[in-house]
């Protein structure tokens, strides 16, 4: 009774114990929650964006969707948190998200100074510069002068301070809190320029009212490999995210797909048959299910699907594999051995 | 921003100085007083005619984006299609009855809790037990065959109407302490009720609500997460008793000293004289300028949307940045949600003249 | 068990629990929170505001370069926060004290107006205020290429404003002695010309004298030596106007709903502080045969004035710390300065500790300075 009482009081307060223990370790605490609790961006098109009905879609959200397969051999087992560039890593760091899957690049001092650790490189990206067509350049050095709207705190304020710093060039940096405010700020013209990573680029490109009026400028401007991020000191958990992104990319490799999976269980590829549990017991060294590839692949596809399904040519962003192609296709895509 | 609707709250009255003029003379006596009047008829007339023109006859009444975007008038296709979303928010769709149901309760109880035959310990009482425990129940499912609904999809207009009330009616019982706390003769309990109330009062509600959101979490042992929609009403609580305790010294101040004494003389001790004699006489006479403080906080509950909370303001800018509206609707999209807050602000504040004009007559 | 009815001891043992107990929670979270640190390594100290920012902040009041300290980051935020502040105050005040007198006119249309004006004010939270004045600024204006040129060298854009911009080549020190020098003088002759006019009852020219005395050293200046203006007039850039002087868009939306939510507060100050004065004051100085303009600013307002002044401290402080919303907008002060900060190095508890300290402090120097003036205007007893 006592108890009861106890937890309704928790419940009331919002109060989350995570697990008994405090020690509890990542997989434990979301084992027992029964879903895994993972960190998006709210409204990012292509990368992590609600549909009608409240789905949260992209990128970075089958990404937990592949993570939760992993772990409860069911994509839908997760809980979706919007953070924004503000929470996102005290959010992390305090427990409140598993793993951050949020168009966050991996850099030196974030891995470092902030307690957590990063996941391996879903998609490379880099820093470009969006102008309207009718601006008439071609180039992002002709830019100087130019103001330019950017999101605050992130690496990409810093990026095109360096940039102009470099060249010699003024600019005027115009900073929003909101990626809605920025996005809006640059359609009236207010700035010349819109500077974000070119996956965000196309994201907002795609809803312009008229895409294509604007052009995305050659120059790539930084290196942002974007990455999963989860806590630091807990190996196990850190294993999981890793193995379940390079799964996605293995499956590619190996052309186990969505539609063939349950195929490729019979196949005779010992990878494959590694991959999808079929033999062996890899799935027990991480703590979890054996069938934990195929389950993954099961609820989300590979990564040329999830790539293509959220992000590829045949999306509103049409964005080209470049260097997300394979390593075997002339990309960097590459995945340490299931073995 | 929250001190300022409880300044001035005086109800309107005819300037002292204005003198019983027949009614043409009062527009139109002296010259000067005919050209004020004229100018602000003139204004009057073409602010009217700017307003019909945009809200009637150049407005769009049916159709898509498309069809707005060539008019110069409003959208109106847009707040129809928008209109649920920008109440709602990304609350499930198909549940959507029970935040409305939420806001039903919730009107309905402040309709009664806003006669003043009803105010009793009983009805502070039946708020915290009875009615936010309904309204909890009734948004976060889990029970009674109720769909659980993490508060991540909580949003819109039911977000801002309990951040605000749950706000409120936590915060008195701890406004309420503070100031006694402040107006007590133990001067360590005095020092930490005025260091705690000084803090609040000097700084934004925007920190306060970046230190819950961001900074709370890092002061919590391991494992222990406090949902984010819970930590920012818990700032909203802490920075609302704050001020609540200065409006209820004020009517502790109120009091006179011959009450306690009288209270004392009887034998009762420090918590019977205040729970039985002052506290009721102090509080009736905050009640007004508490109205005022609950407009405030109404207002303030937008802060929250800086955080990442999506309350009504924020599902009405996401409604207006809709890819299919983009830069169409901007004003339409303003203007509602003015109109839904005015509307609420306004009414709170004729309560609150309701409040001032029956103390007047009932307790002078 | 007498001693537990021992008033004297019951005081000390609520004294001891309550700073027991804050004393606990405080030492707890301090605990937790630096052990939570330090197992995830989460780097901690005041070290960072020695780095360089690496950001561009473009409205700076004062100058800012990517390669200075985020500690100058953040006095660059203060001192925005303090002129947007400063300004809003201004010309709210102005504004405020003409709606407040008009919601007193004599003439019933004129005074619902401003009714109006105030309820429509203060019934609408002025962060939506914010985004309504700063999308209309954006959406209305035209783009910077076709600026509305609406004096020779002033344009106006959704980029902002710009106009010409002066700048004293030489002598720009003498000038600036001239005028300090000058307005020292007028202000000592004007208090003493008050005091004998109050001592002899008779009117001087005392105003006239300060005046004269205000402009004859830079008069004096100008003649002998001479000084030479630059204008910066602005120019058409390849994008956008170069030089000249640039009020931007954030900052014009952020002041323009600061001074309107002021203005509202004020006039409903200033109008509660009129009817306080009693009745019979206004009848006495018609009787004296002052006319109604003359009896409000020479006998209502300075008693006004008293009831006035705690309420308009309030609503000061209340515009310094909505002064805050600006991260809303865009317009860096130093909340949003220390957001950017926070971001980039991840030190949440010691970015909002130093937001949080400057804040009170200002808080309390506003409080302190308008207690200050309240004692000088307080009814003195004779």
């Amino acid at each position: 009774m006592k108890q009861a009482l106890l937890s309704i009081c928790a419940a009331a307060l919002g109060l989350t114990m995570a697990g008994q223990a405090s020690a509890a370790s990542t997989l434990e605490t979301v084992k027992a929650r029964g879903k895994l609790v993972c960190g998006v961006s709210l409204a990012t098109p292509g990368f992590a964006a609600p549909d009608d009905k409240g789905r949260m879609q992209g990128f970075d959200a089958d990404i937990c969707r592949s993570i939760a397969a992993a772990v409860f051999g069911d994509g839908d087992k997760v809980e979706f948190v919007p953070t924004n560039i503000n929470t996102r890593f005290q959010a992390l760091q305090s427990g409140e998200i598993d793993v951050l899957s949020r168009q966050t690049t991996h850099t030196f001092s974030r891995d470092a100074s902030l307690g957590l650790d990063f996941g391996p490189t879903v998609f490379y990206d880099g820093q470009g510069l969006m102008v309207p067509k009718s601006l008439g350049v071609s180039s992002a050095k002709e830019l100087t002068e130019a103001a330019i709207c950017t999101l605050p705190g992130t690496t990409t304020a810093q990026n095109i301070s360096d940039f102009f710093r470099a060249i010699n060039g003024k600019f005027e940096l115009v900073v929003f809190e909101s990626p809605d405010e920025n996005r809006a700020a640059f359609y009236s013209g207010r700035c010349e320029a819109i500077t974000s990573d070119r996956s965000d680029l196309a994201s907002i490109r795609a809803v312009a009212n008229n895409p294509a009026d604007y052009i995305v400028l050659p120059e790539t401007i930084s290196k942002e490999p974007l990455a999963p991020a989860f806590r630091q000191n807990d190996s196990q958990w850190g294993d999981i995210v890793s193995w379940s992104v390079w799964l996605l990319m293995a499956a590619e490799e190996k052309g186990i797909t969505q539609a063939n999976v349950d195929e490729k269980l019979k196949s005779e590829d010992p990878d494959v048959q590694r991959m999808l549990g079929a033999t062996e017991e890899l799935g027990k060294m991480l703590g979890l299910d054996n069938k934990w590839g195929y389950n993954v692949i099961k609820s989300v596809g590979n990564y040329g699907e999830v790539f293509e399904r959220n992000v590829g040519e045949g999306t509103k962003l049409g964005l080209t594999r470049g260097p997300n192609a394979l390593w075997n296709a002339g990309g960097m895509i590459y995945s340490p051995p299931i073995r | 921003m929250a001190d300022v609707q409880m300044l001035a709250l005086a109800p309107p009255q005819p300037a002292p100085t204005a003198q019983r003029l027949g009614k043409f003379s009062a527009y139109f006596g002296t010259p000067g007083n005919t050209i004020v009047s004229l100018l602000s008829i003139a204004g009057i007339l073409f602010i009217a005619k700017l307003a019909f023109g945009w809200l009637v006859i150049d407005a769009v009444f049916s159709g898509a984006g498309e069809a707005c975007k060539v008019a110069s008038g409003a959208c109106w296709p847009f707040v129809a299609q928008k209109l649920r979303y920008m109440v709602f928010g990304f609350y499930p769709y198909e549940e959507q009855w029970r935040p409305l149901l939420a806001l039903l309760l919730l009107f309905g109880a402040c309709g009664v809790s806003m006669v003043p035959r009803f105010w009793s310990r009983n009805l502070l009482l039946a708020w915290i037990v009875v009615i936010l425990p309904v309204l909890y129940i009734l948004m976060a499912g889990g029970v009674f065959g109720l769909t659980p609904v993490p508060t991540t999809s909580w949003g819109g207009l039911p977000l801002s109407f309990l951040l605000s009330f749950i706000g409120l009616t936590l915060a008195m019982p701890l406004g309420i302490v503070l100031a006694l706390a402040r107006a007590s003769n133990l001067p360590a309990i005095r020092v930490l009720a005025v260091g705690f109330i000084e803090i609040v009062r000097g700084v934004p509600l925007i920190s306060i609500l970046f230190m819950a959101t961001v900074m709370l979490p890092l002061f919590m042992p391991d494992g222990v997460t406090i949902d984010k929609l819970v930590r920012a009403q818990v700032a909203i609580i802490l920075f609302a008793s704050a001020y609540i305790a200065e409006i209820v010294r004020g009517g502790l101040q109120d009091v006179p000293a011959g009450q306690h004494e009288a209270g004392k003389s009887l034998g009762l001790h420090y918590w019977q004289v205040m729970r039985k004699i002052v506290l009721p006489q102090a509080l009736k006479k905050v009640i007004p300028p508490m109205v005022g403080l609950f407009i405030g906080f109404f207002q303030d509950t937008t802060l929250v949307t800086i955080v990442g909370l999506v309350d009504f303001l924020d599902t009405v800018r996401s409604a207006i940045r809709d890819p299919e509206w983009q830069g169409i609707a901007v004003l339409e999209g303003y203007l509602v949600a003015a109109a839904v807050y005015f509307t609420f602000s306004a009414l709170m504040g004729a309560y609150s003249r309701f409040l001032e004009n029956h103390f007047r007559t009932t307790h002078a | 068990m007498t001693f537990l009815h021992d008033m004297r001891f019951r005081a000390y043992f609520y004294q001891v629990v309550a700073v027991g107990f804050v004393v606990l929670v405080g030492w707890t979270m301090f605990a937790t929170a630096s052990g939570n640190l330090a197992k995830q390594n989460i780097a901690t100290g005041f070290d960072f505001l020695t780095r360089p920012a690496g950001f561009v902040i473009t409205e700076a009041a004062i100058a800012f370069e990517a390669t200075d300290t985020i500690g100058r980051a953040i006095l660059v935020g203060i001192a925005n926060t303090v002129k947007v502040s400063l300004l809003a105050a201004f010309f709210g005040t102005v504004l405020g004290l003409a709606v407040g007198i008009a919601r007193m006119s004599r003439n019933p249309l004129l005074a619902r107006l401003a009714l109006v004006y105030v309820e429509l004010l203060r019934n609408v939270p002025l962060l939506l205020y914010l985004f309504l004045w700063y999308s209309l600024i954006i959406l209305i204006l035209p783009p910077v290429k076709q600026a509305l040129n609406l004096l020779p060298g002033v344009y106006l854009s959704n980029s902002g404003l710009v106009v010409p911009a002066a700048f004293v080549e030489s002598g720009g020190y003498a000038l600036l002695a001239c005028l300090l020098g000058g307005a020292a003088a007028a202000f000592l002759i004007r208090v003493a010309a008050t005091r004998k006019r109050v001592a002899t009852g008779r009117s001087n020219h005392g105003g006239l004298i300060a005046l004269g005395v205000l402009l004859a050293p830079v008069l004096l200046l100008w003649l002998v030596n001479g000084f030479s203006v630059n204008w910066d007039f602005p120019t058409a850039g390849k994008f956008r106007l170069t030089g000249g002087l640039h009020v931007r868009p954030e900052f014009v939306a952020l002041l323009f709903g600061l001074a309107l939510s002021v203005s509202a507060n004020v006039a409903e100050i200033v109008r509660a502080g009129i009817q306080a004065v009693n009745k019979g004051q206004w009848e006495a100085s018609a009787a004296l045969g002052l006319a109604r303009g003359k009896t409000m600013r020479l006998v209502v307002l300075p008693q006004a004035l008293r009831i006035i002044i705690p309420p308009l401290t309030n609503t000061y402080l209340t515009v310094f710390k909505n002064s805050s919303l600006a991260i809303a907008i865009g317009y860096p002060d130093l909340v949003m300065v220390s957001n950017t900060v926070m971001n980039q190095t991840g030190q949440a508890i010691e970015t909002i500790a130093i937001f949080m300290g400057v804040y009170l402090a200002l808080s309390i120097t506003i409080s302190l300075v308008m207690n200050w003036y309240n004692a000088h205007v307080a009814l003195k007893e004779r």
